[in-house]
């Protein structure tokens, strides 16, 4: 991996500290919100249900990182960002961070579209946290970097979307703040923007200033985060390696865990890639739906491209019912001619079939399929779940597979 | 990633609150805030200004009709038109502010849940954009005092007072209403009717002598009402009964001022308590 890693960061001092955060939301099974209501029932006690969004949630950033949190939608990843930026209060446990704390929980906060470019630039500049005449100085700057120079007497109502975006964005990037807190805001636009706010990061990173981003983009954090932490229900399951956050975040989603949703849709929309058909055949090809112990698995799986795939990997992974990859291999797709495939086009679909030899002891068993760019380049671009089968036999032996062993146990002759 | 050794300052994060952030970017908010929301009154419609000098000067004319034709309270009341204009501009700040300001927090909603952002900025914006339109709409209602022949006097420097004594109470109520809005959404409708209530219930349509008794007790309870007859005797006619004699003395003016002082310290209260968690009420 071309990333630094914990090791690099670890010297740099510490610039956010939290310390067994909790936060817990009431939610009420009837909301009461009018007087009326107080009234007529006065002695009954709204009934709520106590949501915990954030568990004791300890953890370190240091300075010049780049700190992906990772989640299922309700993890309380979101929480944490707000309280970390002084929107929500936490219940107990606390948070201390240095530097100025800048929060980007949506593209342009508090714009207006009654004024101006100019106006609008100033009001949300001070929301970013800079003084009135930091963010008229810095009016230019954020114009030139949008792009926008003629269109600053311009009110907002009269943008496209588009330019508002820019003009927002712009403002983000101006603002300067040396914790920069990202909650998904690279949601919007385009891919080329996507693309622009990723170069933004890298360099805000280079230039020492540290982000913490919340995301379901497992490519980002793969690609760009030094360190990732990730919660479930609240908890801190993991904090460190980003890699790693993105796979347990995947085997969070595929083995249904916490039960909410159809696994096999996971949290992961088809954006890249999806699986047309995907089945089990047995050694003389007829379609099972489980396997034999020691029988070879016949694979036939159809992938579709739903976007540009350049130089298309498919990694398929055997899982066991505990979610831990038993083994796993790389395919290159190649076209008619046996040459690699350099790019396939939306739509396109690839054909992944042929005999696995058959290690696995009795149990149940997933197959999972990565999509990756390229191989030896981080950034799997989808997770797409293939496969649920059994395999039943009679010797469950120990470990995790049979190997093909050529062991024998001779008596020695005594000496 | 140059890890740069030097000392990195850990500050706790407090939460939302107030005046969370700072003074001086509260301060920078506060401006920003209320300065647009005015440039947005003046110059977003055709005729700006005039429409919100336009409001105050049709119900001075209704009711200085119906004062001076029907009911007659004017004949009584030296300078009454002038004493009536300039007290429905007066308290039309007061009313402007207050239902205004029911509902801004909620209106603010994006600013609240997604920046950090002083809570207090929110509500006192609406109220300093209402002291903006109060002072332009105070040029003319001088200009209408000069012309109907009352003079300048050092007197009129008293009015200084009137006005911080009302910025304050604005506030406050302010304040209170907008920090209840988003927890009893009934809030909005509850102080419209109370700030109707107050318009009649507070020296603007006549003066506090000409009430009868039974009534004076209980309109000079209204923290409200020596405020007015501040105004009056500073501005409009010094030979008035100031506030002290008009509550009936000393003790009179007890009560009003016990109010006053309690919905200050209520509003401090209970928007103190309200603003860390008003993100997750909206």
């Amino acid at each position: 991996m071309h990333r630094s890693g914990r090791s690099a960061t670890a010297r740099a001092p510490v610039v956010i500290e939290a310390r067994a955060v909790r936060k817990s939301f009431r939610v009420p099974h009837q909301r009461i919100d009018s007087l009326k209501e107080r009234v007529l029932h006065p002695f009954t006690r709204a009934e709520y249900r106590e949501l915990d969004a954030l568990k004791d949630v300890s953890f370190d950033v240091h300075k010049g990182e780049f700190f992906g949190v990772v989640g299922r939608n309700g993890s309380g990843k979101s929480t944490l960002l707000k309280i970390m930026a002084s929107i929500y209060a936490a219940d107990s446990g606390r948070i201390r961070m240095a530097g100025r704390v800048a929060p980007f929980i949506e593209l342009g906060v508090g714009f207006n579209p009654e004024l101006t470019a100019r106006e609008n630039v100033a009001l949300n500049g001070v929301m970013m946290g800079l003084s009135r005449r930091e963010a008229r100085t810095r009016l230019d700057a954020v114009l030139e970097f949008a792009e926008l120079e003629e269109f600053v007497e311009l009110k907002l109502k009269n943008y496209s979307s588009g330019m508002m975006v820019r003009l927002a964005f712009a403002v983000m990037v101006e603002a300067d703040a040396d914790v920069m807190l990202i909650d998904e805001v690279l949601a919007v636009g385009d891919a080329a923007f996507a693309q622009k706010c990723m170069d933004v990061f890298q360099a805000k990173r280079s230039a020492g200033k540290t982000i913490v981003l919340v995301t379901h983009d497992m490519a980002t954090v793969q690609s760009l985060c030094d360190r990732a932490m990730l919660l479930h229900h609240g908890e801190l399951l993991h904090d460190g390696d980003s890699e790693e956050a993105a796979l347990r975040y995947y085997r969070l989603n595929f083995s249904g865990e916490g039960g909410h949703g159809a696994p096999a849709d996971g949290g992961i929309p088809d954006v890249h890639a999806r699986v047309v058909s995907a089945s089990l055949e047995d050694e003389s090809g007829v379609r099972v739906d489980n396997v034999e112990q020691g029988r070879a698995i016949g694979l036939d799986v159809v992938v579709e491209a739903r976007r540009e795939l350049e130089r298309p990997v498919f990694g398929l992974h055997f899982l066991n019912a505990e979610g831990a990859v038993v083994f796993g291999f790389n395919v290159d797709p190649v076209d008619e001619d046996g040459r690699p495939v350099a790019a396939m086009g939306p739509g396109d679909r690839v054909r992944i079939g042929g005999r696995v030899q058959n290690p696995l002891l009795p149990g149940r068993y997933f197959v999972n399929c990565w999509v990756f760019r390229q191989r030896n380049q981080s950034g799997a671009l989808q997770l797409i779940k293939l496969l649920d089968f059994v395999v039943y036999g009679t010797s469950p032996g120990p470990g995790l597979i049979d190997a093909q062993a050529d062991v024998a146990a001779r008596l020695e002759p005594s000496p | 990633m140059n890890g740069d050794g030097s000392a990195v300052e850990l500050r706790e994060v407090r939460g939302p609150s107030a005046l969370g952030g700072g003074r001086r970017r509260a301060l920078d908010l506060l401006l920003l805030i209320a300065v647009t929301e005015f440039k947005k009154t003046y110059f977003g419609t055709a005729l700006g200004y005039l429409w919100s000098l336009a409001r105050p000067l049709m119900l001075f004319g209704v009711l200085l009709a119906v004062f001076t034709q029907v009911f007659r309270i004017g004949d009584q009341v030296p300078n009454y038109p002038v004493l009536l204009l300039f007290n429905i501009v007066v308290f039309g700040f007061f009313q402007e502010a207050t239902v205004t300001a029911v509902q801004s927090i909620v209106n603010q909603e994006s600013v609240v849940r997604k920046t950090q952002f002083p809570r207090l900025v929110i509500p006192l914006a609406v109220v300093v954009t209402s002291l903006f339109n109060l002072a332009l709409n105070l040029v003319v209602v001088f200009g209408f005092i000069l012309a109907w022949g009352i003079d300048p006097a050092w007197s009129w420097l008293l009015f200084g007072v009137v006005l911080v004594l009302l910025f304050v109470l604005t506030t406050a109520v302010s304040m209170i209403v907008s920090s209840l809005y988003p927890r009893f959404r009934d809030t909005a409708i509850i102080w419209g009717v109370a700030a109707t209530v107050l318009f009649y219930a507070t020296p603007v349509l006549y003066p506090l002598e000409v009430v009868p008794d039974t009534m004076r007790s209980f309109i000079s309870v209204n923290p409200l009402a020596p405020i007015f007859e501040l105004a009056r005797t500073s501005v409009i006619d010094p030979t008035a009964p100031g506030p002290v004699d008009a509550a009936g003395g000393w003790d009179g003016i007890i009560a009003p001022v016990a109010i006053y002082l309690a919905t200050c310290a209520l509003a401090l209260w209970t928007f103190t308590r309200e603003a860390p968690r008003i993100a997750e009420q909206l």
